[in-house]
Order: structure tokens, then sequence, then C-alpha cells
């Protein structure tokens, strides 16, 4: 008979990522249904309870107490996985970087050990994240946070006290940043420049800086300021003061904006901000439509645009072959991407050339997944709706596994669209995983994939690399995402 | 610390970090040979969300 | 939040400003404030009766007997049953005492005053190792010690401390920690600077050789003699630092054999207590954990200013004494407790980590947040009444009272 197990480690921490993996092997051992890991806390409780995952046991968790749960064919089978697994969760993957045993377990204690300090990189779980922020900034160090789940609330709270102590809050929800050069969580390896990037998008940022890294230019500083800076909630605290930091920074010549489109109360501060400023500016907001620019100021539809434009108006094309022979009358296209901003870029390409779009990040002008008709789909992986409770797709390409069954089954769908997003932080092999995830589902009159891939050479994944291990799966590959895209429409026929 | 920022640099010294989660993180700041401390961090209030939220309001 | 962060200033100003010196002994019914006749001050947050460990009901029981209110054990400890006895704690009265921490009218007190305040703490004489009424010893050689020390030893040394105007104790500790001692499981070093400091003192005012030699041979057979000094001293620093608004500092830890309970500077006099863990360390031969008693003593007042557990890297023998693990991880202890402390100590330092000052002024929001809980190191007591001591250990303070002082504390500067 079914059996669920949980066994309750007390006062044992793991972050999730470590979790996750555990989890995964424990899920692959003989007679296991289904399994995972994850501190007790009141959410992730009936995330278990939701999975049919939660015992007794683990229902009596605390928040600082590791659940391991497992479902298996029978009480044994769940026993014997549990006890194969726990060596592996009991082994301590410590990283020390000093040459002392004694590691600090608070801000504050490091802080005091190292006064040299200036940043505090930040991915706990969402719920304890504002409380670390907070005592990072408090202490005048600036931070940067990448957890998400926080709420709006903190979000404004921290913002706002890292104004008063003139220090920059990037995030939450903050993925990617450089700064002095070096590339910070989910960051390509770029050359050093004259361009200035302040984003509230992490793949946005990463697709720019690399294709201005691959095509000549260089980056100074990279700041990140997490999804919802440019909210009227927000205001735009760290947008402004990420400008204002470029502003003074002699490196900096040119500075690039790249967010959604901004609240309408926040966008005439920014614009103002932007007229004050003696540098010239690159602004791309994404889906936005008649912005009112200062003469300083030059507005860039796509990403790839903005690129273009920071690198003072230089063309880079890479045009691949179009071969429409073998699409068979179907005529949609399918994004899979893992890359929020770069599903937007791709759905405005989809929009200026007239087409239909449906996305579940809809960008202005396209509609909702759920009332697509017979739009274009483009689909967001990174969405809550996939990764609750899993890594994100750049760390775990499994995610794109379903949905890239269904669209190779679709028989309307004649082109699939997707983003390989490289880097620090991401996957060890993205290109290699996609391979071999699509040897086993390809068939007779399959769409056409089209791939590009965000990185660089210098990246450890390395891009060219990446590239040939795509081609030699029979994926299309372009320069860009937009390029990519733009190979889409023409080998469906529509004039873009 | 910070607010008289030192015109040479973004963030007013070399970068220097406290790591606070994710210890791949870390790992990869040392590669660039960024100093870097890494926490032994558990959840603060021993996992207690709103207990740890009453703490930072009270500056810890 | 700045009303805490300036209370904790403040807090740390007087602990660090504090000027202890051992100035006396004398009885007491002399001297401790509201001490009366059959009544007994006891160790830890106040307990009952009915709801004391072992230990401490043999002490109480050997006391009130040594105090001739009791003909034996038994009519004793039946009259501390049907409320013939008044039972309070220690800390309500100036006074603190290690394990059972039985203070009566005839015992002699140690008096450390501190001279920055003027505010004067007192402590029983140590009465040495093994079978002792600390650790609930009760029988005739417990009961004989204690009327030595009350008729021969405490009058000698009242004397001797008047005569020489006292013994500066800060200083001492300073010495005391750069050989080794952390004053709450190893006392040899300051034990032997006492002596030092007192001997010639004592000869001077004596004129029985025979009592003379006797009472500098207790005091040097005795590791822990000084124990009870730095107790009495703890208690001077941190009383003038109670009831300051808005601080987080800790001002009292304290164990009954039951409870542990602590005393926070912002929340006044008020106890947060929580059951008492059992310490985990070394046994001494032929005893196991089965034998220990809980958790007992006000002596966590010296980890309270930061000694004890806290100064475990100036001690490297306490760290593998108490089975703390190798004399090599002692500094580790000593980190690990200045995360939860809001200040460095910048006269008593360690040298062998690079001067460091010990961690000082407990922050009830600190050990909350970090979870990381006070160590203390302890001496283990038989849970029967009558063996003494069978170990020693480490023991963490339970979390729950202090996540109770923090929910008041919060309360109090109005912060939900």
């Amino acid at each position: 008979m079914e059996h669920t197990l949980n066994k309750v480690f007390q006062g044992f921490y793991k972050d999730s990522v470590a979790l996750m993996r555990l989890s995964r092997d424990l899920a692959e051992m003989a007679g296991v249904n289904e399994a995972a890991l994850m501190m007790g806390s009141p959410s992730n409780k009936q995330i278990l309870k939701d999975a049919g995952l939660l015992a007794d046991d683990g229902a009596a968790a605390e928040g600082g107490d590791l659940i391991l749960a497992v479902r298996a064919i029978d009480a044994s089978a769940a026993q014997n996985a549990a006890n194969a697994i726990e060596p592996q969760i009991k082994s301590q993957t410590r990283t020390t970087t000093g040459d002392t045993v004694w590691q600090p377990q608070t801000i504050r204690a490091a802080a005091k050990a190292n006064p040299d300090a200036n940043l505090a990189l930040i991915s706990v779980p969402g719920e304890f994240a504002a409380a670390e922020a907070r005592k990072a900034i408090s202490r005048g160090l600036h931070v940067m946070m990448f957890s998400d789940n926080v709420s709006i609330e903190d979000e404004i709270s921290l913002k706002t006290q890292a104004l008063e102590q003139n220090v920059l809050m990037m995030g939450p929800d903050c993925g990617t940043a450089i700064l002095e050069g070096v590339p910070l969580a989910f960051a390509n390896n770029v050359t050093r420049g004259d361009v200035g990037i302040v984003g509230a998008s992490g793949t946005g940022i990463q697709e720019v800086t690399s294709l201005i890294s691959n095509n000549g230019g260089g980056i100074s500083h990279a700041i990140g300021v997490g999804g919802r800076d440019l909210k009227d909630e927000i205001g735009g605290i760290s947008t402004l003061m990420g400008i204002d930091r470029l502003d003074d920074d002699a490196e900096t010549k040119h500075i690039v904006l790249i967010s959604k489109p901004p609240g309408k109360d926040v966008l005439p501060r920014v614009m103002k901000r932007i007229k004050q400023s003696p540098k010239p500016f690159t602004v791309c907001f994404i889906g936005a439509t008649d912005l009112n620019l200062p003469a300083n100021a030059t507005a860039a539809r796509t990403l790839k645009d903005a690129a273009q434009t920071a690198l003072g108006g230089k063309e880079f094309e890479e045009k691949i072959s179009s071969n429409t022979s073998s699409l068979g009358g179907r005529t949609k296209i399918r994004g899979l991407y893992s890359g929020g901003t770069l599903a937007a870029e791709t759905q405005v390409i989809l929009l200026d050339a007239g087409l239909e779009v449906a996305s579940n990040a809809a960008v202005p002008g396209a509609k909702n997944l759920t009332d697509d008709g017979d739009a274009h789909q483009i689909i967001d992986l990174g969405d809550d709706q996939f990764t609750q409770g899993r890594p994100h797709p750049m760390i775990d390409p499994e995610i794109r596994k379903e949905p890239l069954a269904d669209a190779l089954a679709d028989n309307n769908v004649g082109v699939i669209l997707i983003d390989i997003v490289i880097g620090y932080g991401a996957h060890p092999d993205l290109a290699g995983q996609l391979a071999d995830m699509l040897s086993g589902m390809q068939g007779e009159n399959d769409p056409i994939i089209i791939a590009s891939v965000t990185g660089t050479e210098q990246d450890p994944q390395v891009r060219s690399s990446q590239i040939s291990a795509l081609q030699a799966a029979g994926i299309h590959v372009a320069g860009s995402n937009a390029d990519a895209a733009i190979a889409a429409l023409d080998m469906l026929g529509i004039n873009s | 610390m910070t607010s008289d920022t030192d015109q040479s640099s973004l963030l007013g010294g070399k970068l220097s970090v406290i790591n606070v989660g994710l210890d791949k993180f870390a790992t990869e700041l040392a590669d660039h040979d960024v100093p870097v401390v890494h926490l032994d961090w558990k959840p603060p209030a021993g996992g207690d969300p709103e207990l740890a939220a009453l703490l930072s309001k009270m500056g810890t | 939040m700045e009303l805490i962060e300036k209370a904790n200033k403040e807090a740390i100003r007087r602990m660090l400003g504090a000027e202890p010196v051992l100035i006396d002994v004398v009885p007491a019914g002399e001297i401790v404030p509201d001490l009366k006749d059959k009544m007994i001050l006891h160790a830890g947050p106040p307990v009952e009766w009915n709801h004391m460990c072992g230990p401490m009901q043999g002490a109480i029981a050997g006391i009130t007997v040594f105090e001739g209110w009791a003909d034996d054990l038994e009519q004793a400890a039946s009259m501390a049953a049907g409320g013939g006895i008044t039972f309070d704690a220690n800390h309500h009265h100036d006074a603190v005492g290690p394990m059972t921490g039985m203070t009566t009218v005839s015992q002699p007190m140690l008096v450390v005053e501190n001279r920055t305040t003027g505010n004067r703490a007192y402590c029983a004489i140590n009465e040495g190792l093994g079978k002792v009424m600390r650790f609930g010893g009760n029988d005739a050689e417990v009961l004989n010690r204690l009327a030595w020390i009350r008729d021969v030893l405490g009058p000698a040394m009242g004397k001797a401390l008047r005569d020489m105007g006292g013994i500066e104790l800060k200083p001492l500790i300073a010495r005391g920690l750069s050989m080794g001692d952390e004053m709450h499981q190893r006392n040899v070093a300051c034990s032997g600077l006492v002596l030092r400091a007192i001997a010639a003192a004592m000869a001077k005012i004596s004129d029985d050789s025979t009592a003379l030699s006797e009472a500098l041979a207790f005091i040097s057979a005795n590791d822990q003699f000084h124990l009870n000094i730095a107790m009495a001293m703890g208690k001077a620093i941190m009383d003038p630092v109670r009831d300051i608004k808005g601080s987080s500092i800790i001002t009292a830890m304290s164990r009954n054999g039951t409870d542990f309970g602590i005393r926070v500077s912002g929340t006044g006099d008020e106890w947060f207590t929580a059951p008492v863990e059992m310490p985990e360390g070394l046994y001494f031969a032929g005893y196991t954990e089965a034998d220990a008693n809980p958790d007992m003593g006000d002596s966590t007042i010296v980890e309270t200013i930061g000694l004890g557990g806290f100064a475990m890297g100036a001690s490297p023998a306490v760290a593998g004494f108490v089975g703390a693990g190798a004399a090599s991880e002692a500094a580790n202890y000593t980190h690990r407790m200045s995360e939860i402390c809001a200040a460095e100590n910048p006269e008593w330092t360690i040298p062998s980590m690079d001067y460091l000052g010990v961690p000082s002024g407990i922050d009830v929001r600190l050990v909350v947040d970090s979870g990381i809980a006070p160590t203390i190191n302890t001496g283990i007591a038989h849970r029967e009444p009558g063996i003494g001591q069978v170990g020693a250990g480490v023991v963490r303070a339970p979390m729950a009272c202090f996540e109770q002082a923090v929910r008041r504390l919060a309360e109090k500067v109005g912060i939900s």
C-alpha cells in the first residue's frame, strides 16, 4: 500500500537549491512516487500537503526544521529511500573562503569581522530576505537581493531606508548585476567598457551586456533594481539612485535603462532625471509606446536595439538560413522562454509584425494565454506557475520538458523559439541538456526550433560551444533573441 | 560608512561581499578574487518569520 | 531602533565603567537586605518547595539543620514543605549563590562593592569540590565545614580585607584571563592570585597560627575558591544596569534546577523562564548522564558579564574539561558568543585571540535572531541530594525565555 513518510531534522538548515537537488535524487529512488525536502515553514508545509506529502511528523515541524517527505509504493520502500538519502543530507558542503574554521552566522558579525565589506548578496528564502536586507542596509552595506517572494510593502520600506542611508537596494528579485567588473549572481563575463546599465530585468541586462560585449563594446557597471522598481508604488527609487551613481561614475559614458513600461507617475520623474544628466541615454522600456524622451535619450524598441544604440547605432546582423519547405502548413510560433524579458522582446517583435500574440506574461497589446484563441503563444517558464517549489529554468531546464513536448506535438506550431541563457549561476550545459531532451521526443515533420544563446565566450559554458551543441542537434541558432524572432517570422513567410 | 562615496568607484570601495544564502555565489565571487564572507546562515528567530520581522524592526 | 541602541550604549557604559572591589566578609544576617530568620535564599528564579529538584531540597534540609531551625533532616524537610520557611531568590536580595545557592542569616558573605555606583553584592564562600552543600550535600562533614567557614575563615577574611583596604577585582580578572582562567569552570589562576593578595594581611591580623594555617590551606586547596568572588563581582557589575528604558541587554541569567530564568534591562525585574536543559559534558569516573541533575545555580552571572563560556578562548584547557571539543576550538566559542553581544571589554582581553576583548553585554535581540544561545560552562550535580559534583559540561540556555523577553521588550518600546 502506498505510504507517506516524513522525517524531521530539528534546527537543520540547508539552502533551497541543495534541497531541490536532494529532492530530485530522492524522487528517483526505487519505489518512490513523490518526494521533497523542504524547510518546515508554513508555506512549505502547505506545498507538501497539497502534494500529498505531509504526514503528522512533518506537520509538527517548525520553520527552522528540515522535513524529508517521501511517498512510496509501500512503507519499506519509503524507509529505504529515506535511509539512503540521509547521509547526503548530513554531509556538509561548507565553503570557507578564509582560513579560519569560524564562519559568522549573522550579517552583524560578518560586517564586524570584515570592515571593508560593502555589499550583501542575499539569496535566502523570501520570507526572511527582507529582515536580512534591513540588517545589511542599517550597517551601510549595499544590497543585492536575489530572493523573490518579498512583499511590495517590504520592498518600499527597504528602498526608502536605502535612500536614507545612501546605499543601493538592488532587488528583490534581482537576478543580475555587474559591479566593478565583477558579475554577480546570474551574470555574464563581459568586457569592461563605458556603457552603464540600470535594469529592472535580469535576462534583459544579460542580453544587452552580452550583445554589447560580443560586438566590440564594454560595460562599466550594470545595476539591477528588481522587476517592480518602476511601478508607481515603489517610485523608481533604485533606478533613480542607480542613474545618480552612473552619472557620477567617470568610467560611464553612456547609460542604458531596461525595464517593462514604468508606472504613469514614475515615468515623468525618470524623464526629468534623464534630462538633468550630461550623458547620453538609451531607454528600452519593452512594450512601451509614445515615450516622450528628452533630447539626450534615444528609445530602443528591443534589447538588440538598445545594445546597437549604446554602441552608437552599430548594426549587428547575423542572418540565419531560412527553409520553409518543411513547415507543412503549420503557421504558429511557440516561444518557450526561461528569460521573462526575452519573452517580452519576442512579443514586441511579433506584435510589430502585426501578429496576434498571447502570453502568460503579456506585454501591452498581447493577450493573456487563457483567452488566446489561435494567437502565437510566448510562454515565460520563469513565471511562478512553473517555479513554485522548483528552481528557475535557468538552473533546472527540466521545466521546459513538458511544454516542449506539447509544442512538438501541436500540429499548428511551425516554429519553436527557445532562449539559452548562460553565464554564472546558470546550468553548466543547457545546450547539451536540451539536445538530450529532444533526442527522445522528435519525430517526422517536427516544427523548426530556433534558439539564441545569451552570453559570451568568457562565460564558464563558452557561448560558441553551446552554439555548436545546439546546431549538432539540428537547432537553428540566431545571433540574438531578436534575430531568432525575426528568423521565425521569415520562416513563416511573414514580413517583419 | 559609505555616504561619502569615493568617486573612483561605484560602491565607494573595492567590491567586498557578505554572502547570505546560496554558497555557489560565494564560490564564484572567490573565483574572481573578490573578498567574500559566506555566512553560516540559519533562518532567523528559529524559522519564525513573524518574530524575525519583529526583531529586524527592533534593529538587529 | 534608536531608543534601544542608545539604551544599550548606556548599559555598556555602566558595565564597562564598573569598579568592583572585594571589601569584606560579613554574616548574611547583618548585611543582606530583608533577609530574616527562617528565610532561605536560593539560586535561580523564584521556585516553590514542591517544584524544587532533589539537590535543592537536600540543601534546604541541610541548611535548616545548620541554622538550628530543625533537629534533623527529616524534620527540616517537613518544616520546609509545611510553609515554616520563607523562600526567595538570591537575586532579589543583592545576592547570588552557586548551584543550589543557599543563603541564610548566619553564613559569611563575600562583599563586593562597585565603587563607580556604590552598590554592593553578596555571595557565600566557596566550600570546595566534592560533597558540599551547593551540590545538595547535607551530612555532618558538610555541616561542620560550613560551621568552620562561619566561625573561623569568614571572620578572618573579613578582618584581613578591611585591614588591607580590599582587593580590586578588575585587574585581577584581567591577569586571570591571561593565565588561562575563564572564571566559571577554571578559577585556578584567580584563586592563586586572591591567595597571594590576601595572605600577608591574614597573617598580620591573626593571633592563632593554627587557624591561620588552616585558613590558608583551605584556600590553597580549592581551585574554585575564586568562583564565588567572581559571582559577587558579576552581580555588583550588573545590578546598576537594571531598568534602563529600552535596553535589550541581559542583566541576569540564572537557574534553580527546574527553570532557567533571565532578566533584561528594559523589562525591569521581570523573570522570563523556561524549563532548564541538561548539561552535556564529561563525567567523573563512575558517573554517567543518568546521574545528572538539570543545570542549576546563579553562577551564570559570570557569563552575563562576558566570562565563563564567553571567555572560552582564554581557557583552552576548559574546552577539553567541559567536553566542548578540542582545545583549538575554544576560540570559536568566544567568536560565536561575540555574535550575540553588544560590545567587547577592552580591559579583559584574550592574549591568544590577538587581545580580543571578552564579548560583553548579551543582547537578547541578537540571541533570538541568530538562534545562538549563550554557552554556559557548568558543573554537573548528582540528581540525588548529598552526593555532590559528578562532572562538568556545557549547557545552552533555553531559547524560549529569550523569545518571551524579546516580545515583552517589543511591547514596552511600542513595536509590533
